[in-house]
Formats: C-alpha cells, sequence, structure tokens
C-alpha cells in the first residue's frame, strides 16, 4: 500500500508535494479527515532532504522576528510537537539553552533579545552575568561577558520526526509514493493533473507545495511567483559521546540578521554537534562539506568550548536552509489554482511544522476542501533511538551496531516497518545503525549480511 | 588469600585478551571470564585472512583466521570462560556491568578492547558524502567474512603496513587500486611488502599530498588531491590512523596518554585505576598481534601479585618523551614508540637529564609501531639523538 506504482486518473483529494518534516506533517495531519490523500516525494524515502541535516533543536521561537508568520508557526509548532512527540515515540530531552555574549557589543545586545523575547510571549528568559553562565557551563573558554538562560529549549530526533509523521498518515491511508519527483503540472477547472519524472501522473483536486529546496520551483509550475530560493548551506560537525559530559545545554551564539550563528549543543543520541556555518551558494544540491568550513567551525568551537576540540569526530554533514530574499516564510494560496504553498521554510522548520500543517488545513478550508473527521484514527509507535529512554539493547537482544548499540532485532524491524528503511541512510535515520564513532569499521559487513544490500545501496 | 578463590574479567577476546586469560588460569586464578561482544572471539586476525601471524608468541607462521580459532582454543583448554556476543558498558577496579544492566563482580579487570582505524569523518576530510568510503578493518571483514564486492577501483589513503595489506584485500577481492596517498615523503611500510603489492600491481603512491575533497553523489566519483590533481575512483579506502578503542577506559576515569589517546600504564600494564589493567593494542596502537598476545602472557604475573594482596603502583603517567617522538607505551618485551618524521638516530632514555641508556643508531619511520627490546626506567624520558 506504501509505495504503489500509480497512474492515477482517479483524483486525490489532497496531494502534497514533499515528503520532508514539513510535507509528511500536513498528510499526517490530512490524514486525520476523512479524505482521498497522496504524499508524493522525489527521493527514495521521506526525510531526505533537509529535514535530515539540521541542528535538531525544538525552538521556543524566543529570537524569531516579532509579528512574523515564522514567529507565530514556531511557537505554536513548539507546543505542538513537544506535546506529540513523547506519544509516538519521538526522542525530545528539555537541556534548555544558555545564550552566551563573547564581547560588550554583544553583551549589550542582550537586554534587546530578551524584549524580543517577551515580545514573542516568550517570557521565561533571564539574563545573567559571566559568573552565572560559567556556573551553568564550566567548560566554556575564556571571555564571556554576559548570557541568557532560555530554559525550554529542547534537543528532538530529526530523523524519527518525518518519520513518525508518514508511517501515522500511511497507517492512516495516505498513499505515499517516492522516487516521485514533480516535473510538471496542468492546472484545470477542478482537477490539477500533476506529471512525475517516470511518466507517472497523478491527479489532484488540492495540491500542497511542501517541496522544500525546490519550492519555487513548483510555485512557478501553477505559474505563481513571489520568492526565489538561493540555498544557505550549514555545514556541522558532530563529536564522539565521550565529548557529551562537556555541556549540559544548547550554547548558542547572539545571532546576526543573517544566522543564528554557530552553536554547540548536545543531541539526543548523547554526542555534541557544532554548527552550523551560513553560506549563501547556487547549488541546490551541493550538500558537500568544505576544507573552509571545517576549519572555520573548529576555530569558533575552540573559542566556546576549548576541551570540545580534542574529542574524536564521529560525523561530519552539510544541510542547506530554503532561504529566499524574504526575511520570513513565504506561505500562500491559490483559490482558483486550488494551491497551498508553504515555501521559504527556512531554519526552523523542524520546530514550526505541525503548525505548518495546522496552517495548509486552514488555507486549504478557506479555498474550498471541506473536511469531515475520520472515525477513528490509527495511531502509531516508533522505538526510541534517544538516550534518554530505556533502549532495546538494555534488556537484551543482540548487539549488532556496538557504537550505537543497535541490535539485530531493530534493524530486522526497520526493514519491514510500514514505512521502511530502503538504504544505509534510511536505515541509519531509523536505528542509529552505522551512525557512530567507527562508521562500519567493526559493524559494516554485518548490518550488509543483515540486510542483504549491496554495500553501496 | 588464595588465586584460586579469585575472579578476573578480561574485557576483549582479542589475542591480548585470550593470551592473558590463558596464562591467568594457568597461573592458578581460579575464575577467569573473558567478555567478547562479537559472535566469536578472536578480535582482528578473525578477518586478517593472511600469513604472518603468530610468530613471537606460538613460534610459527599462520594465517589470521587460524591465529584467532587457535587462541579460542587455548584459552578454552585452560578453562577459561568465554562470553561472547556480550557487551561491557562499564567496568570499575571490582568488575564490569554489561549491556543489559547485568553487573558482574571481580577482583581486578583486564582491558583489551584494542584499536581501529579513524573513519574518514574523524579525519575530517571535506567533499560530497557518498557510497563506497571504507576503513580497512571493514572491507576485510566484508571480503573474509561476507565475501562481499566492494568496489572496483580504489584510492588508499595512507601508506603504513596496514595500507599494503589493504591493498592486497582489495586486489583478492576484485577491486584495483589506482593509488596509494600519504602526507609523507615516502611510504612507511618494510620494502619488501612494497614490492609484493604496490610495485607488483604497479600502483603509483603519490607523497606529501593529502585528499582535498571526496567526489560523488550517490557513489564515490573521484577524489581531488591537495596538489589539485584528480583521480578517478568508486572506492576510498582510508587505512590506519589508530584510535584505540579507549571509551571503557576513559568512562571508568584512567589517565590517558594526550597523544596516543591509550589509557597511560606502568611497565606491568596497571592503569592509573586500582584493579584496571590494560593491554594490547588499546594501549600501543598499532602493533602485531603476537606482541598483543605476548602482553597478555605477561599481564597474567602482575594481575596475581595484586590479587595476592601487592601493591597498586602511585603515579602511573604516560611516558615521557621529547619530539620527534610522538608517544612511548611500555610492551611484553619492552616499549613501543613513535615518531613523527622519517630520522635517524639513536634513542636514548635519560633521567634528570642523565642517559641511562642509549640505543644503536637506527632508522626511526613515522607511522609505525616501532618497538624496542628494552625497558624504560620509572621517570626517565626518551629522546632521539639525531645524527649519522
Ligand atoms: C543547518 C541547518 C540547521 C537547522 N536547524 C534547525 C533546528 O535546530 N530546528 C528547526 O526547527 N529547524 C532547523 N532547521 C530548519 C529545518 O531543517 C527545515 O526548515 C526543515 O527541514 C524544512 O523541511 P521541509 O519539509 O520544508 O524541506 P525538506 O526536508 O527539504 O523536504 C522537501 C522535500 O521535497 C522533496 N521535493 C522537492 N521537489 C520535489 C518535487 N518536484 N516532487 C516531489 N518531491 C519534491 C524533496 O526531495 C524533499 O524531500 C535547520 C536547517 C539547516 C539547513
Ligand atoms: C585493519 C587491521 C589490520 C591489521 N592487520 C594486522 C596484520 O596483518 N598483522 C598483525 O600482526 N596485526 C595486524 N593488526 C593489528 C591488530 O590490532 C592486532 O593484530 C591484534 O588484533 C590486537 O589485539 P588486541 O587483543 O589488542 O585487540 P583486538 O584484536 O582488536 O581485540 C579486541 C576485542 O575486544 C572486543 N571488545 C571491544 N570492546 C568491547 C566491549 N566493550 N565489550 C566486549 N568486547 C569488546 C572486540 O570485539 C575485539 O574482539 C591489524 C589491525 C587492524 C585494525
Amino acid at each position: 500500500m506504501a509505495h504503489v506504482a500509480t497512474d492515477r486518473i482517479e483524483p486525490f483529494d489532497v496531494v502534497v508535494v514533499g515528503a520532508g518534516v514539513v510535507g509528511s506533517a500536513v498528510a499526517r495531519l490530512l490524514s486525520h479527515y476523512d479524505l482521498t490523500i497522496a504524499l508524493v516525494e522525489a527521493g527514495p524515502d521521506v526525510g531526505t532532504g533537509t529535514s535530515k541535516a539540521n541542528t535538531a533543536i525544538l525552538h521556543t521561537g524566543f529570537d524569531a522576528p516579532p509579528g512574523s508568520v515564522e514567529a507565530r508557526l514556531v511557537a505554536r509548532g513548539y507546543a505542538l510537537l513537544r506535546d506529540y512527540a513523547p506519544t509516538v515515540g519521538i526522542s525530545i530531552e528539555q537541556t534548555g539553552a544558555v545564550l552566551v555574549a563573547w564581547d560588550d557589543e554583544q553583551a549589550s545586545t542582550l537586554t534587546t533579545l530578551r524584549n524580543k523575547a517577551q515580545a514573542n510571549g516568550y517570557m521565561s528568559a533571564e539574563i545573567i552575568d559571566p559568573v552565572e553562565v560559567y556556573a551553568l557551563e564550566s567548560h566554556l573558554g575564556p571571555g564571556v561577558t554576559g548570557g541568557m538562560v532560555v530554559p525550554d529549549e529542547h534537543l528532538i530526533d530529526p530523523w524519527s520526526t518525518p518519520i513518525a509523521f508518514a508511517t501515522e498518515a500511511v497507517a492512516n491511508g495516505c498513499v505515499l509514493l517516492t522516487n516521485a519527483q514533480v516535473v510538471a503540472c496542468d492546472s484545470g477547472d477542478e482537477i490539477t493533473m500533476l506529471h512525475i519524472v517516470d511518466g507517472r501522473r497523478i491527479a489532484a483536486r488540492f495540491v500542497v507545495n511542501a517541496a522544500g529546496l525546490h519550492g519555487d520551483t513548483l510555485h512557478r509550475m501553477f505559474g505563481l511567483d513571489g520568492y526565489t530560493i538561493r540555498p544557505r548551506r550549514g555545514e556541522l560537525i558532530v563529536f564522539d559521546k565521550l565529548a557529551r559530559p562537556l555541556l549540559q545545554r544548547t550554547i548558542l551564539p547572539v545571532p546576526t540578521a543573517h544566522t543564528k550563528g554557530v552553536l554547540v549543543a548536545p543531541t539526543v543520541f548523547g554526542n555534541v554537534m557544532l554548527g552550523p556555518t551560513a553560506d549563501d551558494i547556487d547549488d541546490r544540491t551541493a550538500t558537500g562539506s568544505t576544507r573552509d568550513g571545517l576549519d572555520g567551525l573548529l576555530a569558533k568551537g575552540r573559542r566556546i568550548i576549548p576541551a570540545l576540540i580534542d574529542e574524536e569526530v564521529t560525523a561530519v554533514y552539510a544541510g542547506l536552509r530554503a532561504a529566499t530574499e524574504h526575511s520570513d516564510y513565504q506561505v500562500s494560496d491559490d483559490a482558483a489554482l486550488r494551491y497551498v504553498g508553504l515555501g521559504g521554510i527556512r531554519s526552523t522548520g523542524l520546530t514550526a511544522s505541525m503548525a505548518l500543517a495546522e496552517e495548509a488545513l486552514a488555507r486549504l478550508q478557506s479555498i474550498g476542501l471541506t473536511v469531515v473527521d475520520r472515525e477513528t484514527i490509527v495511531s502509531i509507535g516508533l522505538q526510541p533511538l534517544g538516550e534518554a529512554t530505556l533502549r532495546p539493547y538494555q534488556t537484551g537482544g543482540r548487539i549488532v551496531c556496538h557504537c550505537e548499540r543497535v541490535t539485530a532485532d531493530e534493524i530486522t524491524a526497520a526493514c519491514a516497518a510500514a514505512v521502511p528503511a530502503r538504504d544505509f541512510d534510511g536505515l541509519r535515520r531509523r536505528t542509529r545503525a552505522l551512525a557512530g564513532r567507527c562508521q562500519g569499521f567493526y559493524c559494516l559487513a554485518e548490518v550488509c549480511a543483515l540486510t542483504g544490500w549491496p554495500v553501496d545501496r | 588469600m588464595n588465586l584460586a578463590d579469585r575472579t578476573v574479567i578480561v574485557v576483549g577476546g582479542g589475542p591480548s585478551g585470550l593470551s592473558a586469560a590463558a596464562t591467568m588460569r594457568n597461573a592458578g586464578i581460579g575464575r577467569v571470564v573473558v567478555v567478547e561482544r562479537e559472535r566469536q572471539a578472536g578480535g582482528i586476525p578473525r578477518h586478517t585472512d593472511h600469513l604472518g601471524f603468530a610468530i613471537r608468541d606460538l613460534r610459527r607462521v599462520m594465517s589470521g583466521p587460524r591465529y584467532a580459532s587457535r587462541l579460542v582454543d587455548i584459552a578454552a583448554r585452560s578453562g577459561v570462560e568465554l562470553l561472547t556476543e556480550t557487551t561491557v558498558t562499564d567496568v570499575s577496579g571490582t568488575g564490569v556491568t554489561l549491556a543489559d544492566g547485568t553487573a558482574i563482580h571481580a577482583d581486578s579487570v583486564v582491558l583489551a578492547t584494542g584499536v581501529r582505524e579513524r573513519p574518514r569523518a574523524a579525519r575530517l576530510v571535506p567533499g560530497d558524502r557518498p557510497a563506497g568510503v571504507f576503513t580497512t578493518g571493514s572491507i576485510q571483514q566484508l571480503t573474509a567474512l561476507h565475501h562481499r564486492q566492494v568496489g572496483r577501483r580504489a584510492v588508499i589513503v595512507g601508506a603504513e603496513h596496514v595500507s599494503f595489506s589493504a591493498m592486497s584485500t582489495l586486489r583478492h577481492g576484485g577491486c584495483e587500486t589506482a593509488a596509494m596517498v600519504t602526507s609523507l615523503p615516502r611510504h612507511q611500510t618494510y620494502a619488501v611488502l612494497r614490492m609484493a603489492t604496490a610495485t607488483r600491481y604497479r600502483v603509483p603512491i603519490h607523497t606529501e599530498v593529502d585528499v582535498a575533497e571526496i567526489v560523488g553523489r550517490r557513489r564515490v566519483e573521484a577524489v581531488i588531491l591537495t596538489d589539485g590533481s584528480r583521480i578517478t575512483c568508486d572506492t576510498v579506502v582510508f587505512t590506519g590512523d589508530w584510535i584505540p578503542d579507549h571509551e571503557l577506559a576513559r568512562r571508568c576515569g584512567t589517565g590517558m596518554d594526550r597523544v596516543s589517546r591509550s589509557p597511560a600504564i606502568s611497565a606491568s600494564f596497571e592503569t592509573s585505576r586500582p584493579g584496571v589493567f590494560a593491554i594490547g593494542n588499546l594501549v600501543h596502537p598499532a602493533e602485531t598481534a603476537d606482541l598483543c598476545a605476548l602482553d597478555g602472557r605477561v599481564v597474567a604475573p602482575s594481575v596475581a601479585r595484586w590479587l595476592m594482596g601487592g601493591l597498586w603502583p602511585h603515579a602511573v603517567a604516560p611516558l615521557a618523551v621529547e619530539p620527534p617522538i610522538v608517544w612511548a607505551a611500555p610492551t611484553a618485551v619492552g616499549v613501543t614508540l613513535r615518531v613523527a618524521e622519517f630520522v635517524t638516530g639513536r634513542l636514548q632514555a635519560s633521567v634528570n637529564e642523565t642517559p641511562v641508556w642509549t640505543q644503536r643508531r637506527q632508522r626511526f619511520v613515522p607511522n609505525r609501531a616501532i618497538h624496542i627490546s628494552q625497558t624504560v626506567p620509572v621517570g626517565a624520558s626518551l629522546s632521539l639523538v639525531r645524527g649519522r
């Protein structure tokens, strides 16, 4: 059911294009109503775009531009996802954050930032002096001039979030099409025909554009205009689990207009992350890392937590933010085209995803979609991947991936799931297998044997 | 006090752990348990499918897999209990904790968790992240244990012993080597090993360059070197650049050598945590397997001494070294050290600047575990007197 190869002229009520965290959240919410839904994804799996390469923080939205669409949706999305995550096995941890100023100029902006937080309805941010900052985070480098505590920032498992949404959508009847890039569309009076790369077609009454980095391309296929995406690359370094005791909470920099800046954050998997960089580039597929990017991160990291740089690096990756010429999200609808666009969701889309889904639903209704509650909604549960809850290896089972302590049963289960792992990347995001410090030195061969996959799957 | 009432747990069933366990049983220690996380004990030699093992400990020449099963047999015959598919998650001087939370009490613990190669990410090699990037350890297992095809055309990063061993493994698995790349001015293995592999298969060795970038979206397409050259390949194997599996050691708080990242040990393998010993390539990354096995034999009497109420040495610290020596650590038969460059000179041990001994002149090769059959007195520092 999950992967029908369709040339279906019978229209779906809604087709959601893009199975990142945003599109998957939309499909999940729509699947709660008596509608026929398809989630159409160009990649081989859900969550293979920007949604798999971010800093994995569930933001309170304290620093969003007050009054913006983003500020509203991040605040709402934060509350929704914080409450939803534990019910389906998405790991979250409330570590809080401390925003650290490193010179007098930065220290002088703390009051502005606190006022901004309050303007966003976030009242718990508190300015502290350097002594208090060091009392909270004793491994910070010298030169702290002040700080602000944001106790409600959370860590979240970014991989499981879109997978949970898509799994719930599929459990409630949504059709998931992968390897299905939409390349053209014909909008008729009642039906929009979407053309898929391999010649398949799919008909929709309503279309939601959640195509992330390619959102503007799809937008233009509908004859619409208004924004152009210019990717802003963010490179990240993940440090070994032995670095985890070096910090208690997320260490944020003072943000600039261009970027939230380089942070150091724990991950729910027990590692420490340093990044991201922010480089405007033209290639929407350039998710590689660069010498300059990595060297720059190490230099910044050495200032923030000097001891961090002595620890081993486990992984390096880069994600592309769907930045546009505007500073806000580009959310739009068109009644004549029966179209809702969720564009320019650049650096907070993981947090805002469930609120963006509500927004999409409200806009679909405003342009003529009528919805009726489904009689029963099937709920789902994933095995939590985080370190804060019990992991399967702790109750027995044969460990295959030693660095991340993943059992054989978890690997088999991930390959047989309703939204299954189809390659090593998908397996890594569903189980953590191969994501650890040895990067396959010990277990790659065993994982190949268990899955039956060739080494380059 | 009676050795027969005592329990020792050995963490890791490679050559060092298995030999330690067998020797401790033979020395009269009542219960010796080897805990090994893999399905089979034997450690790295299980998948180093070529000759050259067992020379110094068993005094014969065997293949890696035969050597591994031989060591398992010897341990079993000595009455060692072997727990496989069992992971230790924490250790102390009085026992270990297993992955499922079970605590096993012991009177002493021997860490023998070995060494791995730094993978690509740990070396911060930029570029795309395609499939086709491996370490020697993973390609050995893929070919020797699972008979898998790795690729068709490889670039090997590194030119030390294990890099040439990787070349043979690739060759046996039907993958040609396009080039070898080393940041040093020359390869770092024995001339014979080079002749038998790189020369024979006509593989160029690019010296004094690093990999600047890996190219390829799904599968590796090429590597770009720091001199700007581009080598077409579908496989990259990162070799050597050892990192000890030191997680348990660090979690239990043993003092560490900051350079080798091994737990610091005394000449009789005590760490700074009373009751916790460390041996094998965990403490001297990376020596040959037979030398690791000899560590196991030498640690046994020192464990027995501790169990009989012996004293724990009070300041266990890394051996002091001067550049170009980067680190040095005791072994069963002397000391192993590493240097940062090709250099000829005499190795000297001094206490308070006064030489205690000076070795005869020799050539030192970087990226090699250089093994010296002489012990270093407590408090001594090692230096190299350069020159012909
Ligand atoms: C470095 C970095 C750090 C970040 N940190 C955070 C953070 O800490 N917290 C937070 O909340 N957010 C963070 N973000 C932002 C967050 O990751 C993104 O906003 C979010 O992932 C966007 O999700 P998406 O679904 O819109 O896009 P994507 O995940 O890119 O999904 C879009 C999907 O659409 C598919 N697609 C595109 N075109 C087509 C087509 N024509 N046909 C079919 N399918 C198509 C793509 O294949 C892709 O899978 C960060 C982003 C980056 C880059
Ligand atoms: C790729 C590679 C190729 C090599 N080639 C050669 C060669 O050709 N010739 C040669 O002489 N030497 C070679 N070596 C050196 C090799 O390390 C030694 O041969 C020898 O295996 C080291 O013995 P050891 O006992 O110290 O460690 P290992 O052999 O590595 O054994 C350590 C054991 O500990 C286990 N372990 C680790 N952590 C835990 C835990 N938490 N709980 C339970 N068990 C655990 C591991 O599973 C492993 O079995 C090679 C090494 C590598 C990595």
